[in-house]
């Protein structure tokens, strides 16, 4: 575990999430964890599937209710940090037969800059422009987004995190089911993002890329297994932790505290 | 039966008695039009339904109270308010049920949507057989009668209508942040909840203004098909929603002017029936999404495919027999080698075949048992087969993808190849290139005859 940064570091600290339980339906699907990420990190988050790595990024981004515990972005709760998250969801989460173009989608990361009622401008335009050619996907600015490949809707979502220019990035599985060249696009953003001093939280399942593309990891099964530098953390004990026996003691204790309810 | 004049006068409103009445189902339909367009993105149509079948009961009881209380029953205004309450009461009924058990959102609004119709009709029931008797007409919230509208009416729909149809064009950038990413648009701090609920009261509005024009049966249709109908002609919500809103208002201002014409004829059915019109039209015809033009698209794919295919496999053949890469000459080359390059029918072929001749890029000699390129056959042949070597090449040196799968990745993707596209592959693969004078590149892997 990472020591906790005294009051004044807290400012220059990313996130620091202490004691965070979250539960659907009574059922505990992250347990009291404990995290402090340094700046300018790319950071994975590892762990099998139904471990709680997107239920742990929606409950610092104030997605989903959270049963105890809080979260801090850069010393300050999640409602007034906003301003320097920036998102990139699921690309399931959306339906991608929606009538809007791939610029529309991106220009979308400057709304909460424009506020209510104000209109997308060209300046905005101009922006997502920008982000879409950074992730070199210009050409393809006014396509229906139902007309991009996988890969190139998932830098779609990335170039609209862009947009908003943030210093700290939450990505929910950016890599799941994309081509070579998008793969590699993106993780050429992680690191220039990170040369820029921005941290980058990404849920992560390829455990073969892991010690290649970040430098600072996360294994959680609904505890932090552990927590560090990848050169550290990401040791086949650790592994074993995080993965050996799906049913491990703690999911069956979970089970039997909802049950009992 | 009625004058060629009489439609022409209640078709452009001169016709006073009925000029009030079209304008408002024409607004009322631009309005319908718009929130349903939303609502259909939002995934929502079926709480559209649940909703206008919920106000029911609440006319009735607005109705019964107001009598009880000795006023005039049938005032606008007092239903309308009773139609919102139980409106809105239905939705939060399918909301709290699925937010607090597993029951799923179709169930939830299936179980709602007939305890409050039931219950609608029970009261119906019970509002007829007051001593008031002036219940007659109620039955029209059912299936709709816009001749039933007075001037103060007309006042509160209009005035609905274009307020909401000003708050929904203001609230654009919001609501279709809302439609599409609802996570996302919480993150970034946007009150999701409560525009959702700003959305619904929206859809509510309209709903229960037109109640009386159109029918709580029949609303649903008035929202949901001028936005699926649209849907067809464009990729833009912004055009998509306007087109919805005039199909809309074309649906609302026909439907009353025709139910005007005819004595007895119910509005709601006729206004439905001109949406219904427009959406099959639409499905059929849309230029984005409709039926022919996809059809059209389709087979436009497969005969480019069928001619790439045609023209390589002529290409490779050739290559096969020449010495060298400058020696390639034009030479007859039989149906049956050919045949034998790809997997395709013999009709296929033929098919194919014809169609390269049409375009004057091969020779048939000796009753289609020999084949030849024209000069401009293997010009484009040349090209053909050179755009998907490069493509190729593009895969195996970028893209990871194993040798031996690329041919057939390939078959799908050079045909979207552009221009410009090549050209990009063209420069980043000059290394590959096997001898500098040839146009066209080796294949990267041995060609098989079956292949």
């Amino acid at each position: 575990m990472n020591a906790e940064p005294n009051l004044r570091d807290l400012k220059q600290t990313p996130l620091v999430v202490r004691d965070l339980t979250v539960a659907y339906h009574r059922k505990p699907v992250v347990w009291d964890v404990g995290l402090s990420i340094p700046e300018g990190k790319l950071v994975s988050v590892v762990g099998p599937n139904g471990a709680g790595k997107s239920t742990l990024l929606k409950a610092c981004l104030d997605l989903i209710p959270r049963s105890s515990g809080e979260v801090l972005i850069y010393g300050e709760p999640y409602a007034k940090a906003r301003k320097r998250v920036g998102y990139v969801p699921q690309r399931e989460s959306v339906d991608w037969d929606f009538p809007v173009s791939a610029l529309d989608v991106v220009a979308m990361g400057t709304y909460g800059q424009l506020g209510w009622f104000r209109r997308v401008n060209k300046r905005s335009k101009a922006l997502a422009m920008q982000a879409l050619d950074r992730v070199g996907l210009a050409d393809y600015a006014h396509r229906q987004i139902s007309q991009l490949s996988g890969g190139q809707q998932q830098r779609t979502f990335l170039a609209r995190a862009l947009v908003q220019d943030a210093d700290i990035y939450f990505m929910d599985e950016p890599f799941a089911a994309v081509d070579a060249a998008t793969e590699r696009a993106i993780v050429e953003l992680l690191k220039e993002l990170q040369s820029r001093g921005k941290t980058c939280l990404v849920v992560h399942h390829d455990l073969a890329t892991v010690p290649q593309y970040f430098d600072w990891t996360v294994l959680l099964n609904m505890r932090v297994v552990a927590s560090g530098p990848t050169a550290e953390v990401f040791t086949p004990e650790n592994l074993h932790k995080t993965y050996g026996g799906k049913l491990s003691l703690l999911t069956e204790a979970a089970e039997k505290i909802a049950k009992a309810r | 039966m009625f004058e060629l004049a009489d439609i022409f006068d209640v078709l452009f409103l001169r016709n006073y008695n009925t000029r009030l009445v079209v304008i408002c189902t024409m607004l009322l339909g631009c309005a319908c039009g718009l929130m349903g367009g939303f609502l259909l993105l939002r995934k929502r149509s079926l709480m559209g339904d649940t909703l206008s079948h919920a106000t029911l009961p609440g006319v009735c009881l607005a109705f019964i109270i107001a009598v009880m209380l000795g006023g005039v029953g049938k005032s606008l205004p007092i239903l309308m308010l009773g139609a919102t309450i139980t409106g809105v009461l239905g939705c939060a009924a399918v909301l709290y049920i699925r937010n607090h058990s597993r029951i799923k959102d179709d169930a939830a609004m299936g179980i709602v949507l007939s305890v409050f119709f039931g219950a609608g009709v029970a009261l119906l029931t019970m509002a007829t057989k007051m001593p008031a008797g002036a219940a007659a007409g109620l039955e029209s919230f059912i299936y709709g009668k816009t001749a039933s509208m007075v001037l103060t009416d007309f006042w509160l729909l209009t005035v609905v209508t274009v307020c909401v149809l000003g708050l929904s064009t203001l609230l654009f950038k919001e609501f279709r942040l809302l439609c599409f990413d609802e996570a996302y648009a919480a993150a970034q701090g946007w009150p999701v909840r409560r525009l959702d609920v700003l959305l619904l009261g929206f859809v509510t509005a309209v709903t229960v203004a037109g109640l009386q024009a159109v029918g709580l049966i029949l609303i649903i249709a008035f929202l949901i098909t001028p936005a699926a109908a649209a849907r067809f002609w464009t990729d833009q919500l912004d055009r998509m929603l306007l087109l919805s809103a005039l199909i809309g208002g074309l649906s609302g201002w026909l439907g009353a002017s025709v139910s005007a014409l005819i004595p007895n004829m119910p509005a709601g059915a006729l206004i439905v029936l001109v949406a219904a019109g427009c959406f099959l039209l639409s499905m059929l015809f849309g230029l984005e999404r409709g039926v022919v033009i996809r059809g059209y698209r389709q087979l436009e794919l497969k005969r480019s495919v069928g001619r790439q295919h045609l023209l390589r496999a002529l290409y490779e053949i050739l290559e096969a027999n020449a010495v060298s890469a400058e020696g390639i000459q034009i030479r007859a080359v039989p149906f049956r080698q050919v045949r034998g390059r790809r997997t395709w029918s013999d009709a296929q072929l033929r098919r194919y075949l014809k169609s390269a001749y049409n375009e004057g890029l091969i020779e048939v000699i000796d009753r289609e048992d020999q084949i030849s390129l024209t000069s401009a056959g293997l010009e484009a042949a040349a090209q053909v087969t050179r755009n998907h070597r490069l493509w190729e090449m593009y895969l195996i040196e970028y893209a990871d993808v194993a040798t031996s799968r690329v041919d057939r990745d390939a078959d799908a993707v050079e045909h979207v190849l552009g221009e410009k596209m090549v050209a990009i592959l063209e420069s980043k693969l000059q290394s590959y290139r096997p001898v500098e004078s040839s146009a066209v590149p080796v294949s990267p892997h041995p060609i098989h005859p079956g292949d």
